[in-house]
């Protein structure tokens, strides 16, 4: 027999909210977690992430709105009643407690006999990869033992859903790596239905079925890691994604699926991803790798190198403009300092947005 | 202050200065040297000169005569039993308080008014608690009278001059000692491991119970010591609001009769070393069964 | 963290809260009894008294010779705070840099005497100031009060001290400071702040010091606390009203030095001494 979990449909957050002071604030998230997936809530710090977590498992209470579980509300449960597992950040293991203790730990508070439990311990320890360690403390164990015990914990006891709270936030960078497959391994053998909580847009991608980008307390994209990363929908969901050049200018024609900027004299046509009418104000979205040095031209842009650095295969270099537009380019030849270059690229490389409304939205 | 000048340096390897500096022996390290021959003159000489001298019997007699002459009379021997007697309950109680009050407290935002109204009575300290409760709790003081109004009693209680004006007084002085060090205990346990046993299942009493508590135990101990070490000491409050001559003749009592009213010295020196030994002994025993808990830091990752 | 919200967890809060409300109302009904009684001209069996006067703090002051009490009781302090603050901080200093063989010895033996408490160990400190003359003298007070007081600030300095990276003295040597200078203009500043909480604890701390100023005072050296023991011990002699003036006097002393005294540290301060180390 193999740890087994819980069988249910969806959890749905149905317009949960949190007023509570400023700053990590939720306003009306509302989404649906079908049964196995791998859900990754990521934003920038602050933008409400963690709150949202925490509302799930019951250690903040919402103010408005409801969690259900299939039919069941759980979002008025104690936490201790919720029966989610989850991993935090700094993994909160019992320091007193062994790593077998610890595992056991949420199986003895239901009150399981201890044949069950023991054996329920030794299969999770052999998913996590760490059998001849259960005798340890925590504190005789290394950050990546310490995170497969905080994982083990969390699935023993068979949860519905499994919450994650940044857990690899604490690594290096090279055991991040690790454990990031490790993470996804888990996941393939178990098919547990993860949240997991990160403000790392490369482990939202690399691990999530689908991504939840959070900013100020607001979902502002749902979708699969390709359709975020290709398509963003916001101009701040792209400013996430790695759209690094931002450019701003004036909407001058709008022709199909093409919108016409006039940024700084030069024409730049792309894709609009908002709403845009011509004479307004809108911004050019365009990644660093796809920004090249080339002619004059349609979507080129006159630019001063600033400086210019070598990395194996090519050259990483940061220009301005004569207007104060800042860019990252990349180039296959070095290109001399404080020479003038043209930076462009693909019509369908650009992303246009509307300017953002400033403040919360 | 610079280094003392030293032997000069021998002719092959390092000098005596360098050696010494690499025991970690400089010009820094001699700065302690102030302080620990005034400890030593002030703190560990006394006490090993109270020791002998308790040996040496001041109306003569053999070395022991002074240790015989407690252990055979009642009016002494019986302090240890009253002063244990007011002591251990108290701290018991101070402690059986502070627990709960400290998670209480804990999830407050501003402690700090409450953490100043508590250590009044720290600060004002023993001999003006023993004023204040003189007539707060005397007969006609507004705690008999609050009592009477509302019918509880209908005579005064009798709460000072004996056992429970003393018991009263180390509450008042001993509750805040024991509950701000409870709480920094408390507070030094990680939050998240409470939020980890939630999620795992466990109610608040299971949370309290095999999280909280293991990690608890060695600061309780300590704290058990530290304040059974204060109340067993207690002296001003034992002759001003208790029966220094019955129920509250406490050890200290004795010790300072024998000392400064009979100047025996040898004698209130003997009888200072039992009070100390017996403090020993149950700091000894609670510290020992100490060992049986887990001890390292209380919070959820290493470093 | 984790509120509950069933009725049994509302009402062991309230019973909580009920509990420490208690404890508050009967520690400042005391303070109320004195403070009442000091103005009053008669007080017997009534809630409140018959009348009010305020002589009671200008015979108090006379009867018990207190201007005389005070000037020796800051003198005492004065003292007490210079000189535990010259050998605590240099000892503090020297524990918090350097690693030697036996440190831990000295460490054990400057918490011994905050550990135990004063009566067991002022006896033979009283009868060794009393063989050699210093009992009853002045300073033979100042040196009975310093035996907690210097312990107190070496280990209030330690951690303060060990969190001033050391780098930043090395990084003024080699630009060029000598030891005087580099503690004049690094060392100081820096240390300033903890210096000062330390040695307004061991003020606040030393006013209220009963037993050691008990056990080796005379009459021409003692502190107020003590003055205070001696009127209370010897009631009946004079008006109680008088000795709740002089209470409330020494009251007064001791709060706006922890009045001071709070605007730096923290009050849990008094009791546990800077960051608690996790129990090894």
């Amino acid at each position: 027999m193999t740890i087994a979990l819980s069988q249910f449909d969806e959890v749905r957050l149905d317009r949960v909210s949190r007023d509570f002071g400023a700053l990590n604030a939720l306003r009306d998230v509302s989404l649906t977690i079908r049964r196995g997936e791998f859900i990754a809530l990521l934003g920038p710090s602050g933008c409400g992430k963690s709150t949202t977590l925490n509302c799930i498992a019951g250690l903040l209470p919402v103010t408005g709105g409801a969690i259900w579980l299939d039919r069941n509300r759980v979002d008025t449960l104690r936490p201790e009643e919720r029966g989610f597992g989850m991993v935090f950040q700094n993994y909160a293991l019992f320091p007193h407690l062994n790593v077998r203790q610890n595992i056991g730990f949420g199986l003895k508070m239901r009150g399981r006999p201890k044949a069950e439990i023991d054996r329920k311990v030794n299969e999770a320890l052999d998913l996590v990869r760490l059998r001849g360690q259960e005798n340890k403390l925590p504190g005789q164990l290394s950050g990546g033992q310490q995170q497969r015990v905080a994982i083990a914990r969390a699935i023993v006891i068979e949860p519905p859903l499994v919450l994650m709270d940044e857990p690899l936030s604490n690594l290096d960078a090279k055991l991040r790596l690790e454990m990031r497959a490790e993470i996804r391994r888990i996941h393939n053998e178990l098919g547990a239905t993860t949240i997991y909580v990160t403000h790392d847009q490369d482990e939202a991608l690399s691990l999530a079925d689908r991504i939840v980008v959070l900013r100020d307390g607001v979902v502002r994209q749902v979708g699969a890691p390709k359709e975020l990363y290709e398509a963003p929908a916001h101009f701040d969901v792209a400013d996430f994604m790695g759209f690094r050049n931002k450019l701003k200018g004036k909407v001058v024609a709008i022709e199909g699926d093409r919108t016409v900027l006039d940024v700084e004299g030069a024409r730049i046509s792309g894709v609009a991803r908002e709403r845009v009418s011509v004479g307004s104000t809108a911004y050019a979205a365009i990644r660093s790798d796809d920004l090249e040095v080339g002619e004059a031209g349609p979507n080129a842009i006159a630019a001063t190198v600033d400086t210019i650095e070598y990395r194996g295969r090519e050259f990483v270099g940061t220009a301005h403009s004569a207007g104060g537009l800042d860019f990252v380019f990349r180039s296959h030849v070095p290109v001399e300092l404080g020479s003038r270059i043209h930076l462009r690229t693909e019509d369908e490389r650009i992303l246009v947005f509307a300017e953002p409304v400033q403040g919360r939205q | 202050m610079d280094a003392v000048a030293h032997a000069p340096a021998v002719e092959h390897g390092p000098s005596l200065r360098q050696r010494l500096a690499a025991r970690g022996f400089d010009a820094v390290t001699l700065l302690v040297i102030p302080a620990a021959i005034f400890s030593l003159l002030l703190f560990v000489y006394p006490f090993a000169f109270g020791f002998v001298l308790s040996f040496e019997p001041k109306a003569g007699g053999d070395w022991l005569a002074n240790y015989r002459r407690f252990f055979s009379d009642p009016f002494l021997y019986e302090t240890i039993a009253k002063t244990l007697w007011l002591a251990i309950p108290v701290t018991l109680v101070n402690l059986l308080l502070a627990i709960p009050i400290a998670f209480r407290v804990r999830l407050m935002r501003n402690q700090r008014l409450l953490t100043t109204l508590l250590v009044l009575p720290i600060t004002l300290g023993t001999v003006l608690v023993a004023e204040g409760l003189l007539n707060y709790l005397g007969p006609q003081g507004w705690f008999n009278r609050t009592l009477m109004t509302f019918g509880l009693i209908s005579q005064p209680l009798k709460l000072v001059h004996n056992y429970w004006g003393v018991f009263a007084s180390l509450v008042i002085t001993g509750f805040p000692f024991t509950f701000l060090l409870t709480l920094s205990y408390v507070t030094g346990i990680d939050p998240a491991l409470e939020q980890a046993a939630a999620t795992l299942g466990a109610s608040a009493w299971q949370r309290f119970r095999h999280v909280y508590l293991p990690l608890l135990m060695p600061g309780l101990a300590i704290t058990f010591c530290l304040s059974f070490v204060q109340a067993f000491s207690v002296f001003p409050s034992a002759v001003l609001l208790g029966e220094p001559a019955g129920p509250t003749r406490v050890i200290s009592i004795a010790a300072a009769q024998a000392a400064f009213e009979e100047y025996d010295y040898s004698m209130g020196s003997a009888i200072a070393m039992i009070m100390g030994f017996v403090q020993l002994g149950i700091v000894v025993a609670v510290l020992a069964s100490r060992g049986l808990f887990y001890r390292g830091p209380a919070s959820g990752a290493k470093g | 963290m984790i509120r509950d919200t069933t009725i049994g967890a509302k009402l062991w809060a309230a019973a909580v809260w009920a509990t420490v409300g208690f404890f508050i109302l009967n520690l400042l009904a005391m303070i109320g009894t004195v403070v009442t009684s000091s103005f009053a001209t008669r007080w017997l069996g009534t809630w409140l008294p018959a009348g009010w006067t305020t002589r009671w703090y200008t015979s108090a002051w006379s009867e018990f010779q207190l201007w005389d009490v005070l000037i020796v009781t800051f003198q005492v302090i004065g003292a007490v705070v210079f000189i535990s603050g010259a050998l605590g901080v240099t000892a503090a200093y020297a524990l918090a840099r350097r690693d030697f063989p036996g440190k831990r010895l000295l460490v054990l033996l400057f918490l011994l005497p905050l550990l135990i408490p004063p009566m067991t160990f002022g006896i033979p400190l009283a009868t060794v100031l009393y063989q050699t003359g210093l009992a009853g003298t002045f300073w033979g007070v100042v040196a009975a009060n310093l035996v907690p007081t210097v312990p107190f600030v070496i280990l209030v300095m330690i951690p303060f001290i060990e969190q001033i990276d050391p780098k930043v003295e090395a990084a003024a040597r080699v630009f060029g400071a000598n030891t005087f200078k580099l503690f004049i203009y690094v060392l100081l500043p820096l240390l300033l702040p903890g210096i000062l909480a330390a040695l307004l604890l061991v003020l606040v701390r030393t006013i209220a010091m009963f037993e050691l100023t008990f056990l080796v005072a005379g009459p021409t050296s003692q502190t107020l606390v003590v003055a205070l023991y001696y009127a209370v011990f010897a009631a009946g002699v004079r008006a109680v009203q008088s000795i709740d003036a002089m209470a409330v006097i020494y009251m007064v002393t001791t709060l706006i030095w922890l009045i001071i005294a709070l605007r730096f540290v923290n009050p849990t301060q008094i009791v546990t001494r800077a960051k608690q180390q996790p129990a090894h």
